[in-house]
């Protein structure tokens, strides 16, 4: 079986897998970072996201083989040196999650969308958001955390301002 | 009202390592009605730490309705606690002897601990406030709890919880009757948003769903059924299975014929969850579906439609509706509705760990398992009945669910998980693909319903009938279809009918967020729009007439109906719609009112038209569920409610043919997406009427809002969901 070399958030990683093995398993049963999620398999619920090289994409459908030696960041490493990304400080804040189990894929689309656009407008979180279904329904708090996000957004590291008030 | 808990027992105290406080609540549910699922034996725990932390344990399931915050949140509001000094812990194994029913359902866990949660936390309360008084040598009386210490209120001075705990837990306990719980004028906790307690699990990947359950020397299973319920295994190819890369074994499992226990199957287990999924792609089965189901779409919609007129079967006969109909002086009108099968469509597949490890040298064997489930107590049941299994022999997990809506109120997962287990002498993670999980689902019923009304020439409804045409499971009476004296608007009439006729159905249905209601309220409350169309009358206007004095309506059940309540949200949600405000060309609100689950909603849902493109702008909703405990967890479970009453009218629908369910995957079975979503502003009515749940009841006016909106607008008649079997585009 080959063996696949991935900067994992951060961590230079060996995962000996099959080659078709979507990155999505390998995450999960191989990397034991269980963050990203299996909803569908096919890329229509966008809870497996995760980046690759900072862009979001869906690890359900992507072989491993085809990531081989990319960089990759996953829900465990969306914080940095111990801090929250700011997304993830204001998910908690107004309470975003019920179930909770789309959400690391919600985030993930998130950060991505402020990365590119660090003040969205509603069209452009329509735009980036609507592959990341949620069966509970939370869309109208991911929408507002999005832009609560955004204002307190700084691009150079993706954190918010320490002391920033988030209103619930 | 009745009180559903008796003690049993006195309140143990209990040391823990480090001095801690641990204070046992032993009771007991006796009084559960027999209408409710299983019993619901209650317990919780407060223990206060050494560094300050009080830790209240849960014991219900979370599966997203916000239970495991919200029920602390009641204990820690009696005991005077800080929020922020709270930590709370899923109790760590079922027990219900020790911490109660733990299972969760029907949208009654708050209303059915909320006693008992205030009685654990004034009774440590009570405690503190004993140790307290004599540590400061102060009368009791002078004393207070809050912000997690004791305040001489004379003095000002004041000892925290974790000071007086090793002395606390040596004073008597208080008795039932002498516990005074807090007004709610002195709330601090209760009614707050709070942000619930795993949030920070959730966002940063690390949460507690079973199926990111990792244990050492693991498998990786799944399981494959007839996809026609009933098939029987004749064969299949296990033997190529087992050299394919990633498989370490499969076989052939003969199961007992009960789709809550073991189908007939073929199980796989191997090195990861892809290699096992990829492996069941070169299976070939046969399958004996002789006596498998044949369930057809098809053929339960032409039957209904060719009987759906009128029923000698009836079930509820009330006053002299025949006079009404045949009154020539009044007006009578009929319409047929129908509404499809759903599936639950949890995120979080159906999915179980389990480690069966058998006995050597006379010692008994050892199940532990890893369960996303609604009823622990349930499995702990059929863990006796299957295996023999007591309770010294069984390690049971619950783990946060993504997502339930019902679906995981039946356990049978876990069974092929156990199999796995046994068959491999490994542990054994089970995860169903996203396919499974709609092929073998309990399905939300579809069915069909007649309903006639007689309108008199005041424009009064008179009399009432409904025909219900719907699924007998297995042959059985259905739970979730036929008349329901108790719905509006039986409820209030003096003259109906109700009558039923069902088909034989093999596909498994089971219970589906807020069961009967989702579906009653769209037929009911969409055709009462349509009396008061045809009787030249407002709908709000013909609501509240229809509700009379205020009163209950069932003295004896507190999830009957009281009138004056309904009035309130009505009145409520019209008045924050805007009711009867100008609309532009295209443009309608539409009104519902429905009483289900012990709660009052009414929803004002605004919706545009243009050709077939409907866009639902805004829903105001006005709910009644008594006093609100944690306002976020409450204001999200309305929204989502909302969200997903809508998501399912627009465009799910499961059909079956040859006894096969036709969708496989989400690209045949739309979610709705955040650009379809509406705005929802939810507004609550508190009072001091015990506090009911609300994880149900704000789904099922949506439907008939949303209909009755698209009639204003386009003058068209929305009969049928989902909409997109209307012609319509969401």
């Amino acid at each position: 079986m080959p063996t696949y070399t991935l900067d994992i958030n951060g961590k230079r990683t060996e995962i000996e897998a099959a080659a078709e093995m979507p990155l999505l398993w390998a995450l999960r049963d191989k990397a034991g970072l269980t963050g990203t999620k299996y909803g569908c398999g096919i890329g229509q619920c966008g809870a497996c996201t995760v980046h690759i090289d900072g862009a979001p994409v869906r690890s359900c459908l992507l072989p491993i083989s085809a990531v081989d030696g990319s960089s990759i960041t996953t829900i465990e490493g969306l914080a940095s040196n111990e801090q929250l990304h700011v997304l993830q400080q204001v998910w908690i804040d107004q309470d975003v999650a019920q179930c909770g189990y789309c959400q690391a894929g919600q985030i993930m689309s998130a950060a991505a969308l402020l990365k590119q656009k660090p003040k969205p407008t509603d069209q452009d979180i329509d735009n980036a958001m609507s592959g990341n279904y949620c069966r509970c329904g939370t869309y109208i708090r991911i929408r507002k955390a999005i832009h609560t996000a955004a204002s307190f957004y700084n691009a150079s590291t993706a954190t918010g301002e320490k002391d920033a008030e988030v209103q619930a | 009202m009745n009180t559903m808990l008796t003690r049993r027992g006195f309140l143990k105290a209990t040391s823990i390592v480090g001095g801690g406080f641990v204070l046992g609540l032993p009771l007991m549910g006796s009084a559960m009605e027999a209408s409710l699922v299983g019993s619901a034996e209650l317990n919780a725990y407060v223990q206060v730490r050494d560094d300050g932390k009080i830790i209240i344990y849960s014991g219900s399931p979370e599966m997203g309705q916000g239970i495991k915050t919200s029920l602390p949140m009641i204990v820690a509001e009696e005991l005077g606690a800080n929020w922020d000094d709270v930590v709370v812990v899923q109790t760590p194994e079922v027990d219900t002897e020790r911490y109660g029913g733990q299972w969760t359902g029907g949208s009654y866990t708050i209303y059915l601990n909320w006693n008992l949660m205030r009685e654990m936390g004034a009774t440590a309360r009570e405690m503190f406030l004993a140790a307290a008084a004599i540590a400061m040598e102060v009368p009791k009386g002078e004393l207070k709890a809050e912000g997690s210490r004791v305040v001489h209120l004379p003095s000002g001075e004041s000892r925290s919880f974790a000071e007086l705990a090793t002395l606390a837990q040596k004073q008597p306990i208080p008795s039932k009757e002498s516990l005074v719980f807090k007004d709610r004028d002195d709330y601090r906790i209760l009614g707050k948003a709070v942000s619930q307690v795993d949030s920070l699990g959730i966002v940063t990947g690390v949460g507690d769903f079973g199926i990111d359950t990792q244990v050492e020397n693991m498998l990786y299973g799944c399981y494959l059924k007839c996809p026609a319920v009933g098939g029987k295994i004749v064969s299949a190819n296990v033997d190529d299975i087992k050299k394919l890369p990633g498989v370490v074994d499969a076989w052939i499992v003969k199961g007992n014929g009960n789709v809550r226990e073991l189908m007939d199957g073929v199980g796989i287990v191997g090195t990861d969850t892809w290699s096992v999924f990829k492996a069941r792609e070169s299976l070939n089965i046969e399958w004996d579906e002789s006596e498998a189901s044949r369930d057809s779409w098809t053929a339960f919609a032409e039957f209904a439609r060719r009987v759906g007129d009128t029923s000698s079967n009836v079930l509820i006969n009330v006053g002299n509706v025949d006079a009404a109909f045949n009154n020539p002086d009044n007006k009578v009108i009929s319409s047929f509705y129908e509404f499809p099968y759903v599936t639950h469509m949890c995120l979080e597949p159906m999915n179980c760990t389990a480690d069966y490890r058998p006995g050597s040298d006379g010692a008994k064997d050892h199940l532990e398992v890893w369960i996303p489930t609604q009823n622990g107590p349930r499995f702990q049941e059929m863990a006796k009945q299957r295996y023999g299994m007591e309770k010294d022999q069984l390690t049971i997990h619950i783990k946060r669910m993504g997502g339930s809506f019902g679906r995981r109120t039946s356990n049978e997962y876990v069974i092929e998980a156990i199999e796995l287990s046994k068959l491999s002498g490994k542990p054994v993670k089970l995860t169903w693909n996203r396919e499974d999980n709609i092929r073998y689902d309990f399905l939300r019923e579809g069915g069909f319903n007649r309903q006639r009304a007689a309108i008199s020439p005041e424009g009064k409804l008179v009399a009432l009938e409904e025909h219900t045409v719907g699924p007998a499971p297995q042959g059985e009476p259905s739970r979730f279809n036929g008349p329901n004296p108790g719905a509006f608007p039986f409820n209030t009439m003096a003259d109906v009918r109700g009558s039923l006729t069902n088909y034989r159905m093999d596909t498994p249905v089971g219970p589906w967020r807020a069961p009967y209601s989702n579906t009653h309220a769209f037929v009911s409350q969409a055709f009462l729009h349509e009396v008061a169309t045809e009787a030249g009358r407002d709908h709000v206007e013909l609501l509240i007439e229809m509700m009379g004095e205020p009163r209950w309506l069932n003295n004896s059940d507190w999830r009957s109906m009281n009138t004056g309540r309904a009035v309130g949200v009505i009145k409520l949600a019209a008045e924050k719609a805007g009711w009867g405000r100008e609309m532009p060309e295209g443009r309608g609100l539409g009104f519902a009112f429905y009483f289900c689950h012990a709660a009052h909603v009414a929803e004002v849902a605004e919706v545009s038209v243009d050709g077939d493109q409907v866009t639902l702008h805004k829903v105001i909703a006005a709910v009644d569920v008594g006093p609100i405990i944690n306002r976020s967890g409450a204001i999200s479970q309305v929204q989502g409610a909302i969200i997903d009453g809508y998501s399912t009218m627009a465009g799910q629908k499961i059909t079956m043919e040859n006894g096969r369910v036709e969708q496989t995957n989400l690209d045949q079975y739309p979610v709705l997406r955040i650009d379809q979503a509406p705005e929802v502003d939810v507004h609550f009515i508190e009072n001091d009427y015990d506090p009911t749940g609300l994880g149900e009841p704000a789904l099922p006016p949506l439907a008939p809002a949303v209909a009755n909106a698209i009639f204003a607008a386009t003058g068209k008649r929305v009969r049928k969901m989902p909409l997109s079997d209307e012609g319509f585009t969401v």
